[in-house]
């Protein structure tokens, strides 16, 4: 963050917007549309994922709202808002996870790097290989960690022992658990602890090099010290790929991430650099939000 | 929001003050379900006991088969004598009639007796066997008959190849005809001293007729076929006259040495026959009458009333080896079940390698690849009430369609030059298809609910890292499932291994000419597919049906007994052992999925 939207926002005071029917939030709850507040510094920012007036449905259920967002490259963003408000589904919209689940529909469009994601002749297996994903809860595969890790390379057909031994290195020392898992590599993934078993996943989420590392709450099962590894191994990822990240934990979007987006009820509500989300927010809302104050 | 009953609270511990009186008074019993937990409980107790008695006594009976008894010698008020060994007892209710042909002075005091006991008294059933001298195997003697009960020193109980038992004294031993010594002791030791070496060629002339013998034959039947085939060429003007020729040559040569080996090996067996007659056992039964046994015909001999320990357990082990790996004798009323063993185990095998791909695949595409619906549940239900089918529906079933049509049409286009049927009628190959037919619901099921306990964020997981859906399938949703898959494979072959009314009618038999496992012939083929010793078109022998065949349909029940019970108790133990390879390996995948903990 420069010097000078720091200025900027701290010249700013949080402003209180009312809708129709009272504050914002109570807009929003009953139905009305409302504006997303999107902060000038994204516009400077080249993105890799662009999110277009993006609405999904479970059945008859709207769980995302008119959402429209850009990613920047080589950043870590986080999505943060109160359980429910559609974060997940957010996530796994964009690399089209949500295909699996029958009753879902959608409308909008997204791109990554200017190519199309949900227009028709999308090879949605081609497009999930460009994006790696790590699960709220660890998934790792009932084989051995070896093979865990090298799951993506395996699917395309790579037989190359010396390939897949580099990627399988590689992949765990940028999920900092190569010390502890080099010596037992052939064991099953199962065996590790929980905290383990998530660098795992993100291991074999970082194995194919994606181009965005798409993260649903990958700390909500950790303890604090496999929480500061994974976050240390964020800082470090950080710039080499493109992180989009939700999280519960406002500390550690603070912390780790540069971009911070607040949803609500399915709406994308603010959306701008972390400093600013955190400490001069534009809406009283979201200062509510990222002080506890409700949610 | 507002049904949090805060200005409740008085009421609701007011609920909680009446449900604690109550309880004091009629409730208890009913709301700590004491009687639930009797009720429930006691109805498995029950069941489980019911199984656990069959289990013992099938155990019991089966194992003590073999275990052997002492010979006794008995003789009655009314002067009969009778030698045997104790089947078994029970007490009965005789009439009075048969009290007046006791002697008079015995008379009064059974009658007594018989009155204390409410006219009830015990009778034993001996086995005295002896079948070719009497016309009978048992005999029952009441309790009050009895005159003398003793177990004579050299009472021998004596197995034979054809007959069932013999016992007796032994009286002398004869070698060519002349008797070398007189007394039991000396005959006994030159009866062990030759026995075994007498065994020793008889299944040598067992192995030439059965092995080598069929092994040369073989050899004269290819030679003539290829001459057939040869001179079938010629005649549509395939081959030259020379090649006709040569192989006609070659064809009268094979058969001259053909029929040499032959010769030499009946020789041999000619040798064996009169070797083995040299030695005789003179033997005197309870009734007096002498009988001369030839060795040749004693499977095993022992003096029942002075065995030691040791020597029980010696016998017990031999009886049990014989029993698992002999051929039977005498309607398969004895000796071994070893081609029922063979019979059984590969039905079962063939019927798993069947039916486990095929319901694997058809489970795969209910859970996997068909959209949930109405007609995906029909299948589904369906498939359960398949499995509640009649096995012996199946077994109609089996024997129209696998037999006679698929059968049939493996033989006019395989073996439309065969004399003899191949394909056509009941051999393993149709009787595992028909039983594989039968398991295929449980399979079915048991997979379906191991891919459905797949958790979904594993197959996201895998989708996310651009998996199709056959790659998820085959890479974790099937290496996951695998333990499910195999407890499905185990059921089925419990199932399938006990089944015997549709084997009836789909290819087993009482005997088989040859097991469709065959050792000793390595060349063996299916039309131009050689399949080495495998002989899935033949029928076969199965323990299942054996235990029917000897328990109702053989001449002598009360002889087929213990068999029944011993072939029970094998059959049993193999279902078991199978299933226990099945278990261990299952365990043993279990392990490797096993997750940890955080
Ligand atoms: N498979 C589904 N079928 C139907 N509705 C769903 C499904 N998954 C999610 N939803 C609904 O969509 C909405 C958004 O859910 P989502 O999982 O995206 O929330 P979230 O922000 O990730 O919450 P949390 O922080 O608790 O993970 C919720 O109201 C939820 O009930
Ligand atoms: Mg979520």
């Amino acid at each position: 963050m420069t010097a000078e939207t720091l200025e900027q926002a701290q010249a700013r005071t949080p402003v209180q917007t009312r809708g129709a029917s009272g504050t914002r939030l109570e807009a929003i709850a009953s139905g009305e549309e409302v504006r997303s507040e999107i902060h000038p510094q994204l516009k400077k920012e080249d993105n890799i994922l662009s999110i277009e007036n993006f609405n999904l449905w479970y059945g008859r259920a709207q769980a995302l709202h008119d959402i429209s967002m850009t990613v920047p490259k080589g950043k870590v963003t986080a999505l943060v808002g109160p359980s429910g408000c559609g974060k997940s589904t957010l996530l796994r919209s964009v690399n089209r996870l949500n295909d699996l689940i029958d009753i879902v529909r959608i409308g909008g469009e997204m791109t990554l790097n200017g190519s199309s994601i949900y227009s028709k002749n999308v090879d949605v297996i081609e497009l999930r290989k460009r994006m790696g994903m790590v699960f709220q809860k660890s998934n790792p595969f009932p084989m051995s960690i070896y093979e865990n890790v090298v799951y993506s390379l395996r699917i395309d057909g790579e037989r190359n022992k010396k390939v897949l031994d580099e990627v399988c290195e590689r992949s765990l020392r940028g999920a900092a658990i190569w010390d502890e898992v080099k010596d037992r590599l052939q064991d099953s993934a199962l065996g590790l602890s929980g905290g383990q078993q998530q660098r795992i996943c993100i291991a074999r989420a970082i194995a194919a090099e994606p181009e965005v590392l798409l993260m649903d709450e990958p700390c909500s099962a950790l303890d604090p010290i496999a929480t500061n590894k994974i976050e240390d191994m964020i800082d470090a990822l950080k710039g080499e790929y493109t992180i989009l990240i939700v999280t519960h934990n406002m500390q550690q979007a603070a912390r780790s991430s540069d971009y911070t987006a607040f949803m609500y009820l399915g709406r994308l509500i603010e959306y701008g650099p972390t400093d600013t989300i955190f400490q001069n927010p534009r809406l009283i809302e979201t200062q509510d939000y990222v002080t506890g104050r409700f949610g | 929001m507002t049904d949090l009953p805060v200005t409740d609270l008085p009421k609701s511990s007011n609920v909680g003050t009446r449900r604690r009186d109550a309880g004091r008074k009629s409730m208890s019993l009913y709301a700590e379900g004491e009687p639930m937990v009797w009720l429930t409980g006691g109805a498995l107790a029950f069941s489980l006991l019911m199984i656990l008695a069959m289990l013992v006594y099938v155990f019991w009976m089966g194992f003590s088969n073999f275990w052997p008894q002492r010979v006794v010698h008995v003789t009655t008020h009314s002067g009969q004598v009778s030698m045997g060994s104790v089947s078994r007892s029970q007490s009965y209710k005789p009439s009075i009639a048969n009290v007046d042909r006791l002697p008079e002075a015995l008379q009064d005091s059974t009658r007594e007796k018989l009155l204390a006991n409410d006219g009830y008294t015990v009778r034993t059933l001996l086995y005295t066997g002896n079948y070719d001298l009497t016309g009978t195997r048992f005999q029952w003697v009441s309790d009050y008959e009895v005159n003398t009960w003793e177990y004579p020193e050299w009472a021998l109980l004596i197995e034979r190849r054809m007959d069932g038992n013999f016992y007796g004294m032994p009286v002398a031993f004869e070698q060519d005809g002349e008797v070398l010594t007189e007394s039991p002791k000396e005959i006994w030791e030159r009866f062990e001293e030759i026995h075994p070496t007498v065994r020793r060629r008889f299944r040598e002339r067992e192995r030439i007729r059965t092995v080598d013998m069929g092994r040369v034959n073989r050899r004269q039947e290819n030679a003539r076929r290829q001459l057939v085939e040869a001179t079938r060429q010629f005649e549509n003007g395939e081959i030259p006259a020379g090649d006709l020729d040569r192989v006609r040559h070659e064809t009268e040569e094979t058969i001259d040495q053909t029929r040499r080996e032959h010769a030499a090996l009946s020789k041999r067996v000619d040798e064996i026959n009169t070797e083995n007659r040299r030695y005789g056992l003179v033997m005197e039964t309870a009734q007096g009458l002498r009988h001369t046994l030839f060795f040749d015909d004693i499977v095993m001999a022992f003096p029942g009333n002075q065995l030691s320990r040791f020597q029980k357990i010696a016998i017990f082990g031999e009886r049990w080896r014989e029993f698992i790996f002999d051929n039977p004798r005498e309607a398969n009323m004895e000796g071994g079940v070893f081609p029922q063993i063979i019979g059984t185990v590969t039905m079962t095998l063939v019927m798993t390698i069947f039916v486990v791909p095929f319901g694997v695949i058809a489970a795969l595409y209910l859970r996997e690849y068909a959209k949930p619906g109405p007609i995906v549940s029909a299948v589904r239900i369906a498939i359960n009430n398949l499995a509640g089918v009649p096995s012996i529906v199946f077994g109609v079933f089996g024997l129209g369609f696998f037999c006679y049509i698929m059968g049939g049409y493996l033989d006019d286009v395989f073996y439309s030059n065969s004399p003899v049927p191949t394909f056509r009628g009941g051999g393993v190959l149709w009787a595992s298809a028909t039983l594989a037919l039968l398991t295929l619901p449980v399979v079915i099921v048991a997979t379906e609910e191991a891919l459905s306990a797949v958790p979904s964020s594993m197959r996201e997981g895998s989708y996310a890292c651009g998996a199709s859906k056959w790659q998820t399938i085959k890479r974790i949703v099937l290496p996951r499932s695998m333990p499910g898959i195999m407890t499905g494979m185990i059921l089925a072959m419990a199932r399938g291994a006990g089944e015997v009314a549709p084997l009836m009618l789909v290819g087993a038999v009482k005997l088989a000419p040859s097991l469709p496992l065959d050792i000793h012939n390595w060349s063996g083929s299916l039309g131009f597919i050689p399949t080495g010793p495998i002989h899935l078109e033949r029928s076969f022998l199965h323990l299942g049906f054996h235990i029917y065949d000897l328990g109702f349909q053989s001449s002598d029940s009360e002889a087929a007994r213990p068999m029944v019970f011993t072939t029970t108790l094998l059959l049993i133990s193999i279902i078991v052992i199978l299933n226990l390879t099945a278990i261990m390996i299952r365990t043993r995948l279990r392990r490797k999925f096993k997750s940890g903990t955080f």
